[in-house]
């Protein structure tokens, strides 16, 4: 019987096989192809290597970026908080010590741990990837099996280069059609997370498939990919496809000449067998899609951007119900209130998720000539220095300044708040980001997950709103939409 | 790692779906750079809430929660596993956990135990009308009793095997350098090296 693309490249990788079958068996050992490291979940692993008088096994498969702490402004000065400062000045020492190359504030390849991998070309079909952090997922747009890792993990892949893992169950995700104007990836995972909920992929690893998905960009894969921790999967994964090698070819580390043509032979058998079966099928029609946005306080808490915020008496399930209660009281909103109708206080364009060049140009694009509503303040942070570059190359960077957006540098920022970039209590923001956990963007803050182009509708009307609610669209406006 | 076959403490019943690590331990504490000291970090926004049940006697002095499915989802923060153990937890019942939580737990011996809904309901219960009623955790056989209440939970055959033992993952992952250096030498060249570091020229 055929494979399905997870189990093709799980295969590739086992060192061992695990003793035993079924669910008394031991789990295989499966050889990591890429480690990324950043600041805040590596410390301790690197102090548990120094106390056992291990060395970090392989260096040259191993790369690390500062992200999660990182100011946005004023990043020529030392870090103003002592203990964010303290901790990026740690992982300068580890890396120096360890001899791992370290991507650093002010650096040209620094950014977001999940943007600055596939844009090095570091990211490559059928890879192992792994980091201490739950948006590792994202990798997976290139058809690699990429997870998040505790502190624990990251210590024994720095030590071993391998993790022990049990083999997931497999579940498609089949989205077919194409996506109406003004409908994005971010809507698709939305939508899917809405569906088969925050533990709906527990166990699993989700592979997007249709025509929907193929239509996509690396950049879109990448978004959905990076969600689907969100719906409980700690992978997710694309089949590589010309879209893939194009994004792929003449990136710094990408293979050349025949070693790129070997890459490729292979990178052509990573697909789903046509007589592979999945243990769970998932369909979503792309033509029904509507933008989406999160009610609640969990990402699973979602609804068409057209939909009025739920009742917890719409849910059957007594914990759904009780959640639901909780999330509108937190979130300071009552059932039935049209979603249009509320109002926002910030607008963030960034994060792991939408943080890519094609998501601010699909912001740019609804933005530009409009004016942004005096009452909303936008922060958009690029997920890398590069995508800043490439921003400010084309224009864009003054597109969001002359509209009256915040041009910042590159970060994690306002999606975990661990930089000053962060919500005041009560504050309402329309997010690009992936978690609207309560407090998640500071402390009291209240977060509606949204599109890149939803966000840039809403920081023009004040309100919640898409693309096709703006009026008088100037000529051009939607081509650049990246669906 | 400490070997874990029985815990015996006061059950806190936590009456909650989808506790996210966010809430287990705020992105600010995660500025720390040590492994531990981060009990006053657990739950740290809940509990300014004084009606929060681990401001409650006899329930701050808890060790096994009791909480409702989905726990522990959201970031891989293995910070949320040292908070929880800091405080005093020793283990923590939900029909449903998070696929990196509960990997976490299993390297750092906290007790993920995979209870029934409807047991965890029981238990709520009992916790509830008695307040201070001990849960007791045996691991030996995969049981928890609180009261009258005795439940079978799920826990995957290695990681109970490893909690009972108290072994070290790398120790024993290492047992199988041979095997890795093997494997290493059959990794065909196109496959990427972060060293030496190629940047973009532009």
């Amino acid at each position: 019987m055929g494979k399905t693309l997870a189990e093709k490249v799980w295969d590739a990788h086992v060192v061992r096989k695990g003793e035993g079958e079924g669910a008394n068996a031991q789990p295989d050992l499966l050889f990591i192809d890429l480690h990324l490291v950043h600041e805040v979940t590596s410390p301790q692993a690197f102090e548990g290597l120094r106390l056992a008088g291990r060395p970090l096994r392989r260096v040259d498969l191993t790369i690390a970026t500062e992200d999660h702490n990182t100011p946005t402004l004023d990043i020529d000065k030392p870090i103003a908080d002592l203990t964010s400062r303290t901790q990026i000045e740690t992982l300068r020492a580890n890396c120096k010590e360890f001899g791992v190359r370290l991507h650093s504030l002010g650096d040209k390849e620094q950014g977001i741990v999940h943007v600055v991998g596939p844009q090095l070309g570091l990211t490559q079909p059928g890879m192992t990837v792994v980091c201490g952090d739950s948006h590792t997922s994202t990798h997976g747009a290139f058809g690699a099996l990429a997870m998040g890792i505790g502190t624990s993990e990251v210590e024994h892949v720095m030590a071993t280069q391998t993790l022990s893992l049990k083999p997931f169950k497999t579940m498609a995700i089949n989205v077919e059609g194409t996506l109406r104007p003004g409908v994005t990836a971010k809507d698709i995972i939305l939508a899917v997370i809405a569906k088969i909920g925050t533990g709906g992929g527990q166990g699993y690893v989700l592979e997007y498939r249709g025509s929907a998905i193929r239509a996509l960009s690396m950049d879109a894969r990448m978004t959905i990919c990076n969600m689907s921790i969100e719906a409980g999967a700690r992978a997710g994964m694309v089949a590589p496809d010309q879209i893939t090698y194009d994004y792929m070819e003449g990136r710094p580390h990408a293979p050349e000449g025949a070693d790129w043509d070997a890459a490729v032979e292979y990178w052509n058998t990573l697909h789903t067998d046509a007589d592979a079966t999945f243990d769970v099928e998932v369909d979503l029609d792309a033509d029904a899609l509507e933008p989406f946005v999160t009610w609640g306080t969990n990402p699973g808490q979602g609804v068409s951007l057209s939909a009025k915020v739920p009742s917890p008496e719409d849910f059957g399930d007594e914990n759904a119900k009780a959640a639901a209660e909780r999330a509108l009281q937190y979130m300071g909103l009552e059932a039935g209130t049209p979603m249009k109708d509320i109002r926002v206080d910030t607008v963030f364009l960034g994060s792991c998720t939408n943080s890519r060049i094609e998501d601010l140009r699909a912001a740019a694009d609804i933005i530009r000539g409009r004016a942004k509503d005096p009452n909303v303040r936008m922060l958009v942070v690029p997920g890398s220095a590069r995508v800043r570059l490439e921003a400010e190359a084309e224009g864009l960077d003054k597109v969001f300044k002359e509209f009256g957006a915040e041009w910042r540098f590159a970060g994690c920022s306002m999606c975990l708040g661990m930089n000053p970039d962060q919500l005041e209590p009560g504050e309402r923001c329309a997010s690009t980001s992936n978690r609207n956990f309560e407090g998640r963007q500071g402390k009291g803050g209240r977060t509606h997950l949204v599109s890149p182009v939803v966000a840039a509708a809403t920081a023009v009307r004040g309100t919640l709103s898409s693309p096709s609610d703006l009026e008088s669209a100037p000529a051009g406006t939607l081509t650049g939409i990246a669906v | 790692m400490e070997a874990f076959t029985t815990h015996t403490g006061i059950g806190v019943p936590l009456r909650q779906s989808n506790v996210d690590t966010d809430q287990i331990i705020p992105a600010v504490y995660l500025k720390r750079i040590t492994r531990t000291g981060f009990e006053d970090a657990l739950f740290a926004a809940w509990r300014k809430d004084e009606s929060f049940i681990l401001n409650q006697a006899p329930f701050n002095a808890g060790s096994v929660l009791v909480a409702g499915p989905d726990f522990g989802t959201g970031s891989s923060r293995e910070h949320a596993v040292w908070a929880l153990k800091d405080y005093g937890f020793k283990a923590v019942l939900s029909s449903r956990f998070a696929d990196i939580f509960r990997g976490n737990s299993g390297k750092q011996g906290l007790l993920a135990a995979q209870v029934a809904q409807d047991d965890i309901e029981l238990i709520w219960k009992v916790l509830e009308n008695a307040p201070g009623t001990e849960v007791k955790v045996d691991l030996v056989s995969k049981t928890v009793e609180c009261g009258n209440v005795v439940a079978p939970f799920d826990i995957d055959d290695y990681t109970r095997w490893r909690l009972l033992e108290g072994l070290d993952d790398i120790g024993l992952t290492l047992q199988y350098e041979e095997d890795i250096t093997a494997y290493e030498a059959t990794r065909p060249s196109f496959k990427p090296k972060t060293l030496p570091a190629k940047v973009d020229a532009r």
